[in-house]
């Protein structure tokens, strides 16, 4: 069912929202590693994984979830997050290393951790994958509602842990959905040079399940393949595999030259930009009007100004903290 | 009126336990490779399949990586997995969910996503399996922080542990050695066979035990090398020194007090591992004792362990390199000269 005018409302919001976050976290990153770039620098150390461009996969399919539903993201996390409703504000203060972060300032970046909304991410390629086919066969086993997503990224799919986890997850029929944001490149590896198919979702194949691939990182588009892919999930028909091609539109880290891209390449997907396309989509389908666009935009930016505000006034955590939480 | 008592193999002590937590607790579930209809290789689920099904006791496919992963997941969603994999050796393949996944997800969340999950393997060789089926890796899994460690020595200890370990919020993981199991096609050391009671009880993490006293010198062991001190300290009493035996019962916690406590008395320091030498466990509990008081000791500490070699296959160059009765009974009449 295509999204109505709520829904596609909603998937703007929150891919300006993200996008919005992303650069003001540019700026705060860059704050103490100019003009010598050193990430153990500024306000904000350690590498940092942008989502510029990705946003539709995140809105796509994280419309279709509740809370009960868990996410498991990757090391590029922030756009899922938001689409997921993490707490930004705590969200923000975890990136900054402070005591109200998520987790106290122990995780950061790559390690965002919201039970409220039951997402979760991890740095370690497609090592999410068997975490979210758990809390799918848990759901299962304590007949509760929900279903389990992992986002990946296309060079997870060479991974042992996609393999065994989709084949246990089509064996159990798991109500597991596994979402590849196909951006082109493994850090600087292009797929064509790291993937003997062209194509992901034809794996599915090998685990008797569906796949679809997702064309032009539109977020309409990927909202009606997550949909069928979730609701299969939802009426215990098992995992889907859902592959998406979506665009890097920053390095693989800050700090990333990119001079592996083909000359021209850059411009080109900043041209396909999803997020003006997806504006213009809204106004010329007359889904909501420019003023309406605009008060969404001027209540993210808002809401992002707000969550960095709280995370620079937020305290440092005592350094002893680092010895507590390590076990429950 | 008493329940009599009957004496029980590691194994199915374990499995008798894992049955009292499973109807105790229907978050409790087990699943690993031929975990369901063969009762596990090592015998430690025999009976739960009949007695709970299959969707509690779980046959997975050969993807440990995903298994594992996936009991964290579970975990973290409300339930309380118990997995098997049959030999230690093979964490390798599935590392990343247990070091980076199940041991940190704790303190990634600050504490807010523990993960509850025991992950029971076995240990040890000296039956000729070679180098891929009879590591111990001890020490590589204390030394990685967020798993808590339990090596039980016998019967009645690994039935109490593994209470502690389901009801403990955290991932435990539980090494049960071969020669301790009481398999049908391996040996079993006798004394690892002890009176089991039937109710459910708890043995505490972090209290080693003292399994038998005495004055000259502190032998210190884990799992099979308890049964090797305590034979080379009885040959010991009989030429007139008195031998203490520690049996550590968990890595993590370590129970440091007991032991330096007992090298208080004793001054003399002896701690036996069949696992790799280098920076391990045998390492750890000497400096634990030297850098709380090193005035204590009358002689230097000593250890013997596995030597930094992959685990040969020969029945010759396997003994040699193994712990045993005769070693430490040498070891402890050298050490008692000073």
């Amino acid at each position: 069912m295509q999204a109505d005018a709520k829904k596609q409302s909603w998937m703007y919001e929150n891919m300006f929202k993200s996008r919005y976050y992303e650069e003001c976290m540019e700026a705060a990153y860059l704050e103490g590693k100019q003009p010598v770039f050193n990430m153990a620098n500024g306000p904000v150390p350690g590498e940092m994984h942008l989502s510029n461009g990705q946003e539709p996969c995140a809105v796509g399919v994280c419309a279709h979830l509740d809370a009960d539903d868990a996410v498991f993201a990757t090391h590029r996390p922030h756009h899922i997050a938001i689409a997921k409703g993490v707490d930004l504000k705590a969200m923000t203060a975890e990136i900054f290393g402070k005591k109200t972060g998520l987790s106290g300032g122990r995780g950061g970046h790559m390690h965002l951790f919201d039970t409220k909304v039951n997402f979760a991410c991890s740095g370690i390629i497609a090592e999410g994958m068997g975490p979210a086919a758990g809390v799918a066969l848990a759901r299962k086993l304590r007949n509760e509602p929900g279903v389990a997503v992992a986002f990946i990224g296309e060079g997870a799919a060479n991974q042992g842990g996609f393999h065994e986890t989709m084949n246990l997850a089509a064996v159990w029929k798991l109500p597991f959905v596994c979402i590849i944001e196909d951006n082109a490149w493994g850090i600087s590896v292009a797929k064509t040079d790291a993937t003997a198919v062209p194509r992901n979702d034809v794996r599915a194949a090998a685990y008797g399940i569906p796949g679809e691939y997702v064309e032009g990182n539109d977020p309409l588009a990927i909202y009606d393949a997550a949909e069928r892919a979730i609701n299969r999930a939802r009426a215990g028909e098992g995992p889907s595999l859902i592959e998406i091609e979506t665009y890097r539109l920053a390095g693989h880290f800050m700090g990333d030259a990119e001079a592996y891209r083909p000359e021209g390449e850059k411009d080109g997907l900043l041209a396909k930009d999803p997020i003006p396309a997806f504006r213009k989509h809204l106004l010329d389908s007359g889904v909501i009007n420019e003023a309406a666009l605009k008060n969404i935009e001027g209540a993210m930016h808002a809401e992002v100004d707000e969550a960095f505000e709280f995370a620079r006034a937020a305290a440092e955590p005592e350094p002893a903290e680092a010895l507590e939480k390590v076990f429950a | 009126m008493a329940t009599p008592k009957r004496k029980l193999t590691t194994a199915k002590a374990i499995s008798e336990a894992i049955s009292q937590e499973m109807e105790a607790d229907e978050n409790v579930f087990v699943m690993g490779e031929d975990i369901a209809k063969l009762g596990g290789v090592f015998g430690t689920t025999t009976g739960l399949l009949d007695k709970f099904g299959p969707e509690r006791v779980r046959d997975t496919p050969i993807s440990e990586t995903a298994f594992i992963g996936a009991a964290v997941g579970a975990a973290a969603a409300g339930m309380r997995p118990i997995v098997e994999l049959m030999f230690v050796d093979f964490f390798g393949v599935c590392m990343d969910a247990i070091y980076n996944l199940a041991a940190k997800n704790c303190y990634f969340s600050g504490g807010n996503q523990p993960i509850p999950m025991v992950l029971m393997t076995s240990v040890g060789g000296g039956y000729g399996d070679a180098g891929q089926h009879s590591q111990c890796l001890y020490g590589t899994f204390a030394h990685l922080p967020g798993m808590k460690v339990v090596v039980p020595s016998n019967a009645y200890d690994a039935k109490g542990l593994m209470h502690t370990a389901v009801a403990d919020d955290n991932p435990v993981i539980f090494m049960l050695h071969k020669n301790l199991q009481g398999m049908g096609w391996l040996g079993t050391v006798k004394n690892s066979i002890v009176d089991v009671p039937r109710e459910t009880y708890g043995v505490p993490f972090g209290e080693a035990a003292i399994v038998r006293e005495g004055k000259d010198i502190t032998l210190v062991g884990l799992g099979v090398t308890v049964h090797m001190a305590l034979d080379a300290a009885e040959a010991l009493a009989k030429e007139g020194v008195e031998a203490e035996v520690v049996d550590l019962r968990t890595l993590v916690p370590l129970d440091r007090d007991t032991v330096f406590n007992s090298v208080s008395k004793t001054g003399r320091l002896l701690v036996i591992d069949d696992d790799y030498i280098s920076y391990g466990v045998s390492g750890e509990i000497i400096s634990s004792v030297a850098e709380q008081d090193s005035s204590i000791f009358k002689t230097s500490p000593q250890r013997i362990a596995f030597p930094d070699i992959p685990i040969p296959f020969t029945r010759p160059m396997e003994q040699f390199a193994l712990p045993n009765k005769d070693k430490i009974f040498n070891a402890v009449k050298e050490m008692m000269k000073d």
